[in-house]
């Protein structure tokens, strides 16, 4: 098989100055991108520079509002998912969505199994044509095992293969590597090897830089929504790539504050959920900012939840400035000073359809009360207040808070939180899908409020801000608190180390 | 309720003034309608209907729904029957009738909050076993010799006037019904409950704790229905008030209440309850058949739900048109405002 090169035919996908806006969000500013067959190429930047706007232009989710995208040099409109899809063009997520009760075989071949007389579904043309595939991955998988139960990495595989099945030209991987080992992330460079000596162009997204400068041939580095350049790797340094990612002093992005440590705030003993984490134990102190890393699916978020009381814990006991906390029970923590900014804005931190006013009430119910009735007065001045403190854009204060974007839903959220006075703050992912100018906005506030004595929890799948804004640094590994790393000795290399198991205990 | 968003408040003043000009074309062209004692049979034979509704429009507003009332009701006024032959005393009764609602509702809300089933599903379940125990209890039975006085302030009016006695404590119900649901805290958790659970929860508010107490307020009024019902007209029977849940279904999210919960005010409810009552009085007294009163009741469920739906997709995609030359927001969220 003969390899393209940059010189031979045109690009088997691209983007021409393409342009797109959310509202008043520019999330994408007159960006191009050439993708070619054979190559892997990398998408670099921070979150919030546009990377998912680009991966769904191109998937057809997205249409520009200027610009084109051309198939084979050709300008193409893709009306839907499936054009794109047609077209040759397959998405990998992080986490795969398959239908657990089916088999691999069934689907990778969903709604298009092959045909026996009478309509009635081949299954064993389809086990076949699914071993063929596993066979051109170099992967062995059963196809008649069902999808329940395999790991993060095997499903992957299986969103890959079915895409092989559509004859997909383009692969784009969107943070593939986010939830696998060591182990499993060779196997799946193997694979994208295999996919681009046979001719396939890919995609290749992901915030570890060793991984992009072992797979990828070229980058593209986007910030705040323009590309800053299109170049190969070869002789780059993950300086360099760092700062064409970032652009700015990264003191500027985390404006972390020194604060002796004081009192214990938030103490968390021997904590189990069963099946979920074990046997967590950690403090917290007043004006501490503690990150906790680990991979997605390590248990963080659910220590989270069940601190707050969201979700039952099996043994344990957790603490709040020395008042014990009931199992269950938010309202207890509330009252002993817990706020918890959850993970998923829409779903849990926000009512969506509700004013901003309201939602900001929402945790005042129980004190701007007179003689039995919400004071609509004191609701009021008090969400005017912390939306002007945080700064939060908005028309007015009645509007459903689902007219503001991302990042001044946030801004809510924690203006939600802050205004019950809290004295241990957790917040899971503070900055997710934020654009980066408010990133640096609420990584400051966070800052601040440690400086007032507040005990801090920041969990984080961002490990620059998990470096940036950390005292100390908790990381979890399969439900388990693997290490604790203390600022000085913090570095992408320790916490993934220990994040991923390979810590030397 | 500024925040219910203004198509929820506009829908409701629609209601309210479709009941104002259903009243004025009433007076004017139908016979024997403008007549007090005809206006005190409306709001005596609507006051069921209405007093089921007040906790009815809470119960939707956090996201369920209760379609047991009618045999809560029903098996309320069975058991009101039966002691009575028993010779039990009317004092003693009726707080026995009460508590047994109570039972009912949190039977209902236990079902749907410890076990997570949705009440939907739950009060078809319990729509049927409410009703058959009440045929247990009294058989084929018609009770009706209660004492006078009760069934004389259950049917009776003031004086000459078009006020039913029982219309005061229903006013008082209603007050506090108003206040409850858009004053309290309490009332403000259970729109947020309605509009998203999870963020709810999430802010502290005791969701469970909120939908068992709504359970069992709709249990205590569907039992005191029930009593009302018997004493007003004077028959206490298994059957009583069969089919009533529709009516105030129909009536409720004809008001404007969301049926997804999370939008709607006890005002709209309320003119959505009258207008109902209204239009079965004027098809009673120009003798529409009761089969097609309830068709007519029918066909007012379909429309009070696809009302403010229509509306609403029409304001949406007004306002996509509006923004049609900028790109789509990724978000079913109306696009944000310039």
């Amino acid at each position: 098989m003969t390899h393209p090169s940059d010189t031979g035919p045109a690009p088997v996908l691209a983007l021409r100055d393409v342009s797109k806006s959310f509202g008043a969000v520019r999330a994408l500013r007159d960006v191009s991108l050439e993708l070619f067959a054979g190559e892997v190429h990398a998408l670099a930047g921070e979150n919030g520079a546009g990377k998912s706007t680009l991966i769904k232009t191109l998937a057809g989710v997205h249409r520009p509002d200027a610009g084109q995208v051309l198939l084979d040099g050709e300008p193409v409109v893709f009306h839907g998912p499936k054009d794109a899809r047609d077209a040759g063009i397959a998405v990998i997520y992080q986490e795969p969505t398959l239908f657990p009760d089916l088999s691999i075989a069934e689907n990778i071949y969903m709604g298009r199994q092959p045909r026996r007389a009478l309509g009635r579904i081949d299954h064993k043309a389809t086990h076949e044509a699914t071993t063929a595939l596993m066979r051109r991955l170099g992967v062995e998988l059963d196809p008649d095992r069902p999808a329940r139960g395999l790991s993060i990495a095997d499903q992957q595989i299986v969103e890959i293969a079915k895409a092989l099945s559509f004859d997909a030209r383009v692969l784009i991987m969107d943070e593939p590597t986010a939830a696998l080992t060591g182990s499993e992330v060779a196997r799946l460079f193997g694979v994208v090897r295999t996919l681009r000596d046979q001719g396939a162009a890919v995609l290749f997204i992901s915030h570890r830089l060793e991984e992009i400068f072992e797979i990828c041939r070229r980058v593209t580095t986007l910030r705040d929504g323009a590309r800053i350049a299109s170049e190969p790797l070869d002789g780059m340094t993950e300086d360099d790539l760092v700062r064409r990612m970032v652009g700015r002093d990264l003191e500027e992005l985390y404006p972390k504050q020194d604060v002796r440590p004081g009192e214990v705030a938030l103490s968390v003993r021997r904590l189990t959920r069963e099946g979920v984490f074990t046997d967590v134990s950690f403090d917290v102190r007043r004006g501490e900012i503690v990150g906790l890393a680990g991979l997605v699916g390590a248990g963080r978020t659910e220590v989270a939840r069940a601190v707050f009381g969201i979700d039952r814990w099996d043994a344990g006991e957790v603490e709040v400035e020395g008042r014990r906390l009931t199992n269950g029970a938010p309202s207890t923590a509330m009252a002993a000073g817990l706020a918890l900014v959850p993970e998923d804005r829409r779903a849990q931190g926000l009512v969506m359809d509700m004013s901003i006013e309201r939602n900001i009430g929402l945790t005042g119910l129980r004190t701007t009360v007179k003689a039995g009735l919400v004071d609509r007065g004191a609701e009021r001045s008090r969400s005017l207040d912390w939306a002007l403190r945080l700064q939060v854009k908005y028309a007015r204060i009645a509007d459903a808070v689902s007219t503001l974007s991302g990042g001044n839903q946030q801004k809510v959220v924690l203006a939600k939180w802050l205004a019950t006075g809290p004295k241990v703050l957790i917040v899971d992912e503070p900055t997710r899908g934020i654009d980066v100018g408010t990133k640096a906005e609420v990584h400051r506030l966070l800052s601040q409020l440690a400086a007032d004595g507040v005990a801090v929890l920041m969990i984080s799948s961002d490990l620059p801000e998990i470096l940036g804004m950390a005292d100390r640094v908790l990381v979890m590994h399969e439900g388990r608190l693997t290490a604790e790393i203390p600022r000085t000795d913090a570095t992408e290399e320790t916490v993934m180390a220990a994040a991923t198991g390979r810590a030397a205990a | 309720m500024p925040e219910s968003l203004t198509r929820a408040v506009r829908w409701d003043t629609v209601v309210g003034a479709l009941l104002v000009v259903v009243l004025l074309l009433s007076f004017t062209t139908v016979d024997g309608f403008g007549n007090a004692l005809n206006l005190s049979f409306l709001i005596g034979n609507t006051l069921p209907i209405a007093l089921i509704a007040l906790p009815m429009t809470l119960l939707v507003v956090s996201g369920e729904i209760d379609l047991s009332v009618a045999s809560t009701a029903g098996l309320s006024g069975a058991v009101m029957g039966a002691l009575w032959n028993q010779g039990m005393a009317i004092e003693t009764i009726i707080p026995v009738c009460l508590l047994l609602g109570v039972v009912c509702g949190l039977v209902n809300g236990l079902l749907v909050t410890r076990l997570g089933l949705p009440s939907l599903a739950v009060t078809i379940g319990t729509l049927a076993a409410y009703r058959g125990i009440a045929q247990i209890v009294l058989g084929s039975d018609a009770v009706t010799d209660f004492p006078a006085q009760y069934l004389d302030f259950a049917a009776g009016r003031i004086g000459d006037t078009f006020v039913p006695y029982a219309f005061l404590p229903f006013l008082v119900l209603l007050a506090i019904a108003v206040v409850a649901l858009h004053a309290t805290p309490f009332g403000r958790s259970l729109f947020a409950i309605g509009a998203g659970e999870e963020a709810a929860r999430f802010a502290g508010i005791r969701v469970k704790r909120q939908k068992l107490i709504l359970f069992t307020m709709t249990g205590l009024m569907a039992s005191l229905t029930g009593v009302f019902w018997a004493l007003h007209y004077a028959s206490a029977r298994y059957d009583n008030a069969t089919g009533l849940e529709l009516s105030v279904i129909a009536a409720v999210l004809l008001g404007g209440i969301d049926f997804d919960g999370g939008k709607g005010t006890l005002g709209g409810a309320i003119a959505g309850v009258f207008l109902l009552g209204t239009l079965q009085n004027v098809m009673s007294l120009v003798n529409v058949s009761a089969q097609s009163q309830i068709v007519v009741t029918g066909v007012l469920l379909v429309v009070s739900v696809l009302g403010p739906r229509v509306a609403r997709q029409t304001a949406v995609a007004r306002a996509g048109r509006r923004a049609a030359a900028s790109p789509p927001v990724p978000s079913k969220a109306p696009a944000p405002t310039p």
